[in-house]
């Protein structure tokens, strides 16, 4: 069977009969992730960091974007560059630091230096070189081929002729101005990021940080946590709590108003946090109400939003603000990179709050987070029963998609799904001509 | 001034609290924590963050790790279902006097945890502030250090350190 045949076979979906199905061999295939990297990766805009990482001239950072070493820099003009952070002359990493300020990137293996806007500008021993080498800056550092900015997120492209940032982004591009606004003077990374891993493939990181099916089972410990701390709370699970959002081009949110247990720090105060606290809060909603009117202020405020940016992008705003990059390393194992975001300048009570409650629930130590990897790596393990059980079901709430979509469902992941496939099949066609 | 923190006492302390730990005794071991206690493991590149500035994986006043302590022993905590087995190694002791009832405490250690087809190894470093509390050792905070450039392959920190 050739892989276009065989990869056409990878999803099954029957609106009438109310059935989408995942084969699991998605999730266990080499060769499915090598034409992952080629279709996804390589195509599509990819999260790479935020403005406020590199705020001035002169700041840096260095990071693995799907699986490519790269380097934005500040030039001390103040425009910003992203490099590939590897040496024009034998390819050595010329940043070996994770972030920080430079003038000059220079190369440890022999000397080679670059200015902060990449431009080649010593190299030892020139004399041995012709006079002019480098006379069509083919010995700079070499550019990415594109990179835009939305809402202070920095996105690259790999691919030679993409879409633009904003139509690749579609109806996200507006949620990603609801996380910017939230700052009266825009937002930033806040220092530390949580690095972790799995052993279970990347798109069930995808799938579960939409998907609020799981939360009564998987994070019932979490709940009666929060059930005893704060007594009777806020909590709509049923049927229909929330709603979700095809935003175009694989991209969805899950989102609801008033209906999750916990606090947000910007801003929906909780009674554990105490009366202290509360005018703190009450002072974000205001300073938002009179920006933003108080309409936009009460979704802002008082609503909880998951968002997954197709490929491999999550934002959530519920009870901290994160901002979390997954890659699969593996079909099995996936690594994760996940900030957190604070507005500008706030109240450093709030940046206290803030805090902790993102890591109450969030990341590999919080009460939460934990249990979700332990999910996906009981699925990995279930894999391992094909050729016996070889289809994940994804048909919740199908019937009702089109007009009443509700977090508890599952369009926001048939709806990674559907682009997915999209994505890979093309390039099943390609790879077999 | 010394006395009241002689080091095979703070040494005793510290592995009973690690024998706690491995015996899954979790309640016994939130119970050594002053009623403001705090336990902080600061993210894998912010070794020296403050946590009420830098994000951290764990955050914990007294409230929060008494809770995390009783949840682990739940099955619904699913990470650590069935329980790790995990074998806490504690040295390299240093103990510095503050006051006659506080101390500052660094210890090096090693946690090896196994769970099914996984073993992982976490190294690191603690610092604790302890008080004398009625003749006992209790802690003020504890700083679980990790030496580790990112958590991987461990992929989270689902025990206590």
């Amino acid at each position: 069977m050739s892989k276009e045949t065989r990869w056409d076979s990878m999803i099954h979906e029957d609106r009438q009969q109310g059935i989408f199905k995942v084969n699991r061999r998605v999730f266990v295939d080499p060769d499915i992730l090598a034409a992952e990297r080629t279709a996804i990766f390589e195509t599509c805009w990819i999260y790479t960091a935020h403005e406020s990482e590199v705020p001035s001239p002169g700041s840096f950072v260095a990071r693995s974007v799907a699986g490519k070493p790269l380097l934005l820099s500040r030039d001390r003009s103040g425009t910003l560059h992203v490099f590939y952070n590897s040496c024009k002359h034998r390819g050595a990493l010329v940043c070996r630091d994770n972030s920080g300020r430079a003038r000059n990137f220079t190369c440890p293996y022999h000397g080679w230096v670059y200015g902060d806007d990449g431009k080649l500008v010593h190299q030892p021993i020139a004399e041995s070189y012709a006079p002019d080498c480098n006379a069509e800056g083919e010995l700079n550092l070499e550019r990415v081929p594109h990179f835009a900015i939305h809402a202070g997120f920095i996105f690259v492209n790999f691919s030679a002729d993409p879409i633009s940032l904003v139509d690749y982004l579609a109806d996200a591009a507006e949620y990603l101005d609801h996380v910017h606004v939230q700052g009266a003077d825009g937002m930033e990374v806040i220092g530390g990021t949580q690095t972790y891993s799995a052993y279970a493939n990347w798109k069930l990181l995808q799938e579960n940080s939409v998907d609020g099916y799981h939360a009564e089972s998987t994070h019932a410990t979490y709940l009666s946590y929060i059930k005893d701390r704060e007594g009777d709370v806020r909590n709509n699970y049923g049927r229909v709590f929330g709603r979700v959002r095809d935003l175009g081009n694989g991209h969805a949110v899950s989102e609801s108003v008033n209906g999750t247990p916990w606090g947000r720090p910007s801003a929906r105060w909780m009674p554990s946090w105490g009366e202290d606290v509360k005018h703190h809060i009450d002072a974000i909603y205001a300073e938002m109400t009179e920006r933003l009117g108080e309409e936009r202020a009460t979704f802002l405020c008082h609503g909880d939003r998951n968002m997954l940016i197709f490929p491999n992008l999550i934002i959530n705003d519920v009870a901290g603000l994160t901002i979390r990059t997954v890659y699969p390393k593996a079909p099995g194992y996936f690594e994760v990179s996940a900030w957190a975001l604070g507005a500008k300048g706030e109240d450093p009570v709030i940046r206290d709050l803030r805090l902790r409650n993102y890591v109450e629930f969030l990341g590999p130590g919080g009460l939460a987070t934990p249990d979700d990897q332990e999910m996906l790596e009981l699925c990995q393990r279930g894999y391992a029963a094909m050729p016996g059980p070889s289809w994940n079901d994804l048909s919740r709430g199908i019937s009702l998609e089109e007009k009443n979509a509700s977090k508890m469902d599952e369009l926001q992941l048939r709806v990674f799904w559907r682009r997915w496939h999209d994505l890979v099949r093309a390039e099943a066609g390609r790879s077999v001509s | 001034m010394s006395s009241a923190f002689p080091r095979s006492e703070v040494e005793d302390f510290l592995y009973r609290e690690a024998r706690l730990l491995d015996n899954w005794q979790l309640e016994e071991w939130a119970a050594l924590f002053t009623e403001d206690g705090s336990y902080l493991v600061p993210s894998t590149d912010a070794p020296d963050g403050d946590p009420s500035t830098t994000l951290f994986l764990i955050y914990d006043d007294r409230h929060r790790l008494d809770q995390r302590a009783k949840r682990l022993l739940q099955k619904g905590a699913h990470a650590e279902y069935p329980h790790s087995r995990t074998r806490h190694l504690v040295s390299n002791v240093i103990v510095e006097p503050i006051s006659e009832l506080e101390a500052r405490v660094e210890c090096n250690f090693v946690v090896y945890r196994s769970k099914g087809e996984i073993k992982d190894v976490y190294p690191g470093h603690s610092i604790y502030h302890l008080l004398k509390q009625g003749g006992d050792f209790r802690i003020q905070s504890k700083r679980a250090v990790l030496d580790l450039d990112t958590l991987r392959p461990q992929g989270k920190v689902s025990i206590i350190l």
